[in-house]
């Protein structure tokens, strides 16, 4: 498929704003000096996918997406870099290791591996987004998927249980 | 829209996201780095589910199952750097050397 034709739908040009948005910030989440500014980057670079979830249909996921991560993870986030008293001045060399150039390879291949295998399998295959109702997706998780959904919910479950165990002080001590 | 300009973006988030776990020194710039990468599985997911026209909805109903195991492995990582930086009053992950020989 041509460029121009590509461009031509309205929907890659939205597209192509959300992930050029989206890869920006985490490249700045990766490289930035300052950890509060990568937390809240991650935000941008999170809606930009929930974003992508609404225009695959994916209505649900995008809006847990923007609940869980934005709302509940990120928070998590700038306590855990609040108690920890990471470095947030402007002294990069604290945060990243010395030999970037290697990561950076490793990156770039796998980049260019994944990309090139799935140019080659679905070069040109269209796709199509119908609107894809949350009542749907509710029945299908509580019919077909209600025992892994059960599961997920004992590993959160767990999950708590043991982030307060680890996380308090040991009163013996 | 075409299927693979989902998958080159969650491809080329999920490389950033490698590039950020071996770069970073702090534990929880590494934990910010797996989001990213399990963000882009995430949109693979969704993707490949449109794209297959699935009635199951099995590419939605793995991603929030993702979202689900995301939060719990935050939640047990950040309480585990926590631990660690009360220990060794520092969350640099290359000064945990005790099980290196």
């Amino acid at each position: 498929m041509e460029f121009t034709d590509w461009i031509s739908d309205a929907r890659n040009i939205v597209f192509l704003v959300i992930s050029l948005a989206m890869v920006l910030a985490a490249i700045r989440v990766v490289t930035s000096p300052n950890v509060v500014h990568a937390a809240l980057l991650l935000v941008v670079a999170l809606a930009g996918s929930a974003a992508l979830f609404l225009m695959l249909g994916a209505e649900f996921v995008a809006w847990t997406v923007v609940l869980v991560y934005i709302g509940a993870v990120i928070v998590l986030f700038l306590f855990g870099i609040m108690i920890t008293r990471a470095p947030t001045g402007r002294d990069s060399v604290q945060l990243d290791h010395e030999r970037r150039w290697p990561a950076a390879l490793i990156a770039v291949a796998t980049f260019v591996t994944i990309s090139w295998a799935t140019t080659l399998a679905f070069e040109d295959a269209p796709i199509s987004a119908g609107v894809g109702r949350a009542s749907d997706l509710g029945t299908v998780l509580f019919s077909r998927y209600v025992i892994p959904f059960e599961v997920v919910s004992f590993v959160l479950l767990a999950a708590l249980i043991g982030g307060i165990v680890l996380a308090r002080k040991d009163p013996d001590q | 829209m075409i299927v693979n300009q989902f998958l080159v973006v969650a491809a080329l988030l999920f490389s950033i996201g490698i590039y950020g776990v071996l770069v970073r020194r702090n534990a929880v710039l590494v934990l910010l780095s797996v989001e990213l990468m399990l963000t882009a599985v995430n949109i693979n997911l969704v993707a490949f589910g449109a794209y297959l026209q699935d009635e199951l909805l099995v590419g939605q109903v793995f991603a929030l199952f993702v979202i689900a195991v995301a939060a719990a492995e935050v939640g047990i990582g950040l309480a585990i750097v926590i631990l660690i930086f009360r220990n060794r009053s520092s969350a640099n992950i290359d000064e945990l050397n005790l099980l290196k020989w």
